[in-house]
């Protein structure tokens, strides 16, 4: 999906941040999403990963800047240099572990308040492999017990969907170890960001000689890039 | 049946066919040193002998949970090497090995017996209970102790300590550090620290597995030709970017270039922390793309956190050596670095027999020998340091361009090709001038290092000393040992030795040092005294005739 060819579709940048609990599972969401690959016990994130993946639409093409920020509350107050500008973010949970989605919350809130106003934000509830749900077990056949036997469930899904509804906010529950859903959450917000807040490229020099092709190809209006800047509340 | 083992084979025929057969006798060993064959050190080397190293092999494994208590204090207590980080008022930071609950109570232990002599206004420096050293150090609010049964020197293991301590200032700077604990002396800096464990424990490891950087505290360059070198410098100090502090390209944990501010040196024991996260622990290379890291240099300045932009060269997918496949398709996570053209074969290995005096060994031979693991070894990062926090952008610009340049002038080619050729074999290096040229040198390993420019070089490790067997772990740890007794007595208080020949039973070594480098080497323990002397002799010329390619003297400038 990285390839679209010669495809002359519009090309636009979306800044991503993905915020959350230390080891929910984002850098591990990242990976699926980017590499189509898992490690497991992967090392905690120091500071910040930068990763680009694209991701193709029936009518266009966008390319993901994403940000992967390490969870640790110490990196917190860094957060505000990644999520600044941001046009979606990935707020991760556990699903085995409550108090994640408190943090979640937190992240949430946090991006109403400071983000810019028309950010789109995805709830994802990590590690459904990890449940009794045969989607989140199904793929390689190592489906846990039955009867709640194995199930590490301990946010449900009625729960973390009231609160997204309530939000605004989209919601997945995956698993980057089976890759269930993954792919999902990254189309579902490329299909969400408005089209008015898309810009063809970061800043200056940051575009590609094949991103100004399509550019040039498609008559994509040249000030929405200021757009997007005046729309940021800080 | 009986076999007396009268004919040994080398290498690794030995290990092979003589295996547990060939216990050795005092009466052959004597016999051996009349011997005239070079006999490698540590050869005695079996499994499940008594000695001193028995059982280092499983040093590094972890302690499983799904056992009892008793078990897993049994395993805990046979470690040779623990480190420990408690808080003076008691509260558990870090062991390397077990978790904080089931040593808790030797954690208590441990602060009972600190605080009562840093009660005494007497504290607390060292003790040896039984084969194990204990080494204490007080820190501000913290206690550092690292216990030993590998014999390194008081001094050595304060240096291992302080190196933990450094990370730990690394991940939270000294003011942040105090303010923790002025505000709430029971503070429990395990949050604080969340996510660093890794990192102190690839620390701790790379000390028990005995680290010739942390022992000479100096650095490791990549050999390149010195016009080579410059001109790397050159390209990299034209794309340099106005934030940046220093740069560097660092080649499987060796350096290759650096640019840095005038009035700005590089401290190695920063260095060492910025190396032990990029090539010890796994943090930072396992998600791929490129990351941008706070953190504090606490040699540079420990009040506050720089900002380290580093990225990883992606492997050449035309890469024939099978290493490659490892890693499918991560081309794209940098998908401004166009493809990487086949590389020329010819011209780098022209360049890689220029860059040395002795006719090359054969490159298939060595790569084919090669564990995989190390194809780590071969990793390429660009590292560039500011202070801005928000210069992420202009920096990954910066190293956009770099990258572009060195690819296209070739020069990302001849660096991994000078990676992949690895360390000089010691049997490559003898001088020219020498009319013994073709004389096999004696010695098994050395240490060099040049003082004034603060780096060592050392040959290959390989074939004694590398892999992931146990004689050979062993062997390497061995070696390590060697040169850590060497450097601790030509470096004990007083002492003012300049020379010490030393044989063993199953070594022989020999250290020598001058206002301008320190050398140490091992040899089997049938070398003689005139063999030692005379290898030292030709390293030191080798190393004098090669300085400007084995060491990086002044670097670039801006």
């Amino acid at each position: 999906m990285a390839d679209s060819g010669n495809a002359p579709k519009p090309s636009s940048s979306v800044k991503l941040v993905l915020l959350g609990e230390a080891a929910v599972g984002k850098s591990s969401l990242v990976l699926r999403f980017v590499n189509n690959d898992f490690q497991e016990n992967k090392e905690p994130t120091i500071g910040a990963a930068f990763l680009t993946q694209k991701c193709n639409l029936p009518t266009r093409t966008i390319k993901f800047e994403i940000w992967d920020t390490a969870g640790q509350e110490r990196f917190a107050s860094l957060a505000p240099m990644y999520y600044r500008n941001a046009q979606a973010a990935l707020v991760v949970y556990d699903l085995t572990k409550p108090t994640s989605l408190v943090k979640a919350k937190h992240w949430v809130a946090e991006l109403q308040r400071q983000a810019s106003p028309g950010i789109v934000i995805a709830l994802v509830g990590n590690k459904l492999d990890l449940t009794n749900d045969e989607a989140g077990s199904g793929g390689d056949g190592e489906s846990p017990g039955v009867d709640g036997e194995g199930d590490a469930r301990k946010v449900t899904t009625d729960e973390a969907k009231t609160y997204a509804d309530e939000e605004g906010l989209l919601f997945f529950e995956t698993s980057a170890k089976t890759g269930y859903n993954v792919t999902e959450v990254f189309t579902a917000i490329a299909n969400a960001i408005p089209e008015t807040s898309l810009k063809t490229a970061r800043g200056p020099g940051a575009a590609h000689a094949a991103a100004r092709s399509e550019e040039q190809r498609v008559n994509l209006n040249g000030a929405r890039d200021q757009n997007a800047k005046d729309g940021c509340a800080c | 049946m009986s076999f007396a083992p009268t004919l040994r084979p080398h290498g690794d025929l030995a290990s092979l066919v003589a295996g547990s057969l060939n216990r050795k006798s005092r009466a052959w060993n004597l016999l051996r040193s009349q011997s005239e064959t070079v006999i490698q050190p540590f050869e005695g080397i079996e499994l499940g002998m008594s000695g001193d190293l028995a059982g280092f092999e499983r040093e590094f494994d972890e302690i499983p949970d799904n056992t009892t208590d008793d078990v897993r204090l049994a395993l805990w207590h046979s470690k040779m090497k623990h480190y420990m980080i408690l808080s003076s008022a008691g509260k558990p930071i870090y062991s390397r090995h077990g978790d904080l609950s089931l040593i808790n109570s030797s954690m208590g232990v441990v602060q009972t017996i600190i605080s009562f002599y840093e009660g005494q206004k007497d504290p607390l420096l060292g003790f040896t209970a039984g084969n194990a050293r204990f080494v204490i150090t007080t820190e501000g609010p913290l206690y550092f102790v690292a216990i030993s049964r590998l014999g390194e020197s008081d001094a050595q293991l304060r240096s291992q300590l302080d190196a933990l301590y450094m990370q730990i200032l690394s991940t939270l700077t000294l003011p942040t550090l105090k303010n923790i604990f002025v505000h709430r002396p029971s503070t429990d800096l395990r949050k604080p620290l969340e996510g660093t464990e890794s990192l102190l424990s690839s620390l701790a490891d790379s000390f028990t597995k005995g680290s010739p950087s942390a022992l000479l505290g100096a650095l490791e360059c990549l050999k390149l030709r010195k016009s080579q070198r410059h001109s790397i410098n050159n390209i990299f100090l034209k794309n340099r970017a106005d934030k940046l502090l220093y740069g560097l390209i660092v080649a499987g944990g060796k350096l290759v270039s650096v640019i840095r501010p005038r009035k700005h040196s590089l401290h190695p024991s920063d260095l060492q922390l910025i190396f032990n996260m990029l090539f010890e622990s796994g943090s930072i290379k396992a998600g791929g793309g490129e990351s941008w890291i706070p953190l504090c240099l606490p040699a540079f300045n420990n009040r506050g956190y720089l900002y380290m932009y580093v990225s990883f060269f992606d492997k050449p997918d035309d890469e024939n050596d099978g290493d490659s496949s490892h890693h499918p398709a991560r081309s794209h996570a940098t998908p401004s670095i166009p493809e990487e053209p086949p590389e020329g074969e010819e011209e780098s290995s022209e360049t890689r027999s220029n860059s040395t005096s002795a006719p090359p060994p054969p490159p298939s031979s060595s790569s084919s020998s090669r564990p995989s693991p190390q194809s780590a070894d071969e990793e390429i990062a660009i590292i560039l340091i500011s202070a801005d926090k928000e210069s992420f952008f202009s920096l990954k610009e910066m190293r956009d361009k770099l990258a572009l340049s060195l690819q296209k002038s070739g020069y990302l080619s001849l660096i991994r090709s000078a990676c992949r050729q690895g360390r000089p074999k010691i049997s490559s290096i003898s001088t020219s001038s020498s009319s013994t040229a073709h004389q096999e040198i004696q010695l098994s390993h050395f240490l060099y290092k040049s003082r004034a420019n603060v780096q060592f070089c050392m040959p290959s490790l390989e074939p004694h000393f590398s892999g992931w067997e146990p004689e050979r772990q062993i062997a390497r740890r061995k070696l390590m040992s060697v040169y850590h007794q060497l450097h601790a007595s030509m470096h004990a208080k007083h002492s003012h030795l300049k020379v010490l020949h030393s044989v063993g039973e199953d070594v022989a070594s020999l250290a020598w040092i001058t206002p301008v480098f320190e050398l140490y080497c091992v040899a089997g323990p049938n070398a003689s005294r005139a063999a030692m002397t005379q290898g030292a002799n030709r390293v030191v010329q080798w190393a004098k005739k090669e300085e400007e390619r084995l060491f990086i003297i002044g670097g670039g400038v801006f």
